[in-house]
């Protein structure tokens, strides 16, 4: 029977669906099963321990080297080189992009000469970089501001254009000056924008990070993991592991706080 | 102050947009800009602004202005251009901030002309939270703190619901009335036009000229009485009639484009 020869009657309700809300237990609840399934077949002897420690483990391991104050060297050294080189490569960056938001020739030129050295992946670059720098700070420092700087310049030059040019005509027919534009307009109109290229920034800082210290690094996480790595000692490397990954939850969750503060108006 | 508009024309994109408009606004008048879609009205009223410059043509402005003037030429935009992380105050502080008024006398402007407005309990809101009517409203007060010579109004109601436009409509005639300035106002609103203009200045269709120039004579205060209701259609039939035929042209034209 087609709809049309259905008889009539009260209206069936068909408006529901795709409209997908957040569960606020339902996260907590999947890593406490799949913890638990990890750590039932770690015990049943399902996972060997040399290839896939246990959940017990790496929490033993993590535990470890808190006692030890071994954790705090590594997690020291790696955030300071994230804080160094992403800032160094921020501030530049910001900078670059703005100045290809603004004027014509920046543009034409930086679009170009960005485009064709944003592709090379900035690892690839770190044996030059230590030929320059020496095998110390300054080579995996340069690494992550390199790193850092050109998804910066994009996200900057992206947002900096993005600003509506209306907002920019209204400033200029109450006569207020340029440097006034660019700070009162520009820079909180193109904020979004920055500071969602914060997160991509800072995601790929932490790649960097790990990579430079895995060449000639006594401390740092990615030196860490590298050495357990080579000893055979898992639940030391996925120790390591997990450090990142809340390194990278807690710089997260930095910038989420930042930008609550800053976009509070949206 | 006065406005003239001297042989201002204007292409964009290889179309002739303006030919050779001259129009004179008298001090304290209300000029309305009327005439079909893509007829120019908007481009005549950002060079009338200093927003674009015209390819042939200038405008000049007469007159001294008027007491505690910060900006002689301002705008009030159709899509309202408020900055969305500014307050509803701080958006009007925007206009004063680079003149050096001391915060005391800016906060007193503002104080002002929110109340005239009707914006005070929403000083601390943002634009977000505002409706339309509200953040038009916002792009006027920030028009009149700066105490201008000459208001350029590009349809700023025209964003706007029926019943919002109406309410508008009355509260821009006394806010003329306690701060008389020269203003252009631009619409393709008939009725707009018959109610707030003093001369209604009919464009042709691209490129745009000034076709005539129709005089109201009915006091603005007058217009929304019962009595002149009769006298505004007529007016309105006879602005529509100048129109009508371009706007059809213009239509087809617009869709070709």
């Amino acid at each position: 029977m087609s709809e049309a020869d259905k008889p009539a009657g009260p209206v069936a309700f068909r408006g529901g669906g795709f409209n997908p809300r957040p569960k606020r237990w339902a996260p907590w609840l999947a890593f406490a099963i799949i913890i638990a399934a990890w750590q039932g077949a770690s015990s049943a002897g399902l996972l060997p321990d040399l290839f896939m420690p246990s959940p017990a483990q790496i929490v033993a391991a993590l535990y470890g080297l808190t006692v030890t104050g071994a954790i705090v060297d590594h997690v020291t050294a790696s955030v300071s080189r994230i804080a160094f080189g992403w800032a160094i490569g921020a501030a530049a960056g910001l900078a670059v992009g703005f100045a290809m938001g603004i004027w014509s020739l920046a543009r034409s030129v930086g679009i170009p000469v960005v485009s064709a050295l944003f592709p090379i992946p900035k690892i690839a670059l770190l044996p030059l970089l230590i030929l320059w720098f020496g095998i110390g700070e300054p080579s995996k420092v340069a690494t992550i501001a390199l790193g850092v700087f050109f998804p910066t310049v994009i996200s900057a030059y992206a947002a900096v254009d993005g600003v509506p040019r209306n907002l920019i005509r209204m400033a200029q027919s109450f006569n207020v000056p340029a440097i006034d534009i660019v700070r009162k307009i520009i820079l909180p109109g193109a904020m979004p924008g920055i500071l969602s290229g914060f997160r991509i920034s800072s995601s790929i800082a932490l790649i960097l990070v790990v990579a430079a210290e895995m060449i000639g690094a006594e401390f740092g996480i990615g030196a860490f993991i590298l050495a357990a790595g080579n000893l055979m000692q898992t639940d030391q490397l996925v120790a390591g592991v997990v450090l990142l990954s809340l390194l990278g939850l807690t710089v997260s969750f930095l910038l989420g706080r930042l930008e609550a503060w800053l976009l509070k108006w949206r | 102050m006065e406005l003239s508009v001297r042989g201002v024309s204007h292409f964009y994109d290889g179309l002739h947009a303006l030919d050779g408009v001259d129009l004179d606004v008298a001090d304290g008048e209300t000029c309305v800009l009327i005439g079909p879609s893509g007829c120019g009205k908007s481009t005549l009223l950002s060079i009338m602004g200093g927003l674009l410059r015209p390819a042939m043509g200038g405008v000049e402005t007469a007159g001294p202005a008027p007491d505690g003037c910060l900006n002689p030429l301002t705008y009030v935009f159709q899509d309202f251009a408020l900055l969305p992380w500014r307050t509803v105050a701080g958006n009007v502080l925007l206009a004063l901030e680079h003149h050096r008024l001391g915060a005391a006398e800016a906060r007193r402007r503002v104080d002002d002309v929110l109340a005239l407005t009707g914006l005070t309990d929403f000083a601390d809101a943002y634009p977000k939270q505002l409706s339309g009517g509200m953040r038009q409203r916002v792009g006027i007060a920030r028009a009149v703190v700066v105490r201008p010579a000459v208001m350029l109004m590009d349809e700023p109601l025209s964003a706007l619901d029926a019943q919002t436009r109406e309410l508008l409509t009355d509260e821009l005639i006394a806010i003329w009335r306690h701060q008389r300035t020269t203003t252009v106002y631009v619409t393709h609103n008939l009725h707009e036009a018959v109610r707030l203009g003093d001369r209604i200045a009919v464009m042709t269709r691209r490129p745009g000229r000034i076709r005539r120039v129709v005089e109201v004579t009915l006091p603005r205060e007058d217009r929304s009485k019962r009595s002149a209701a009769a006298e505004l259609a007529a007016l309105q039939d006879e602005l529509w009639g100048l129109i009508r035929d371009e706007a059809a042209v213009a239509d087809r034209e617009v869709a070709r484009v």
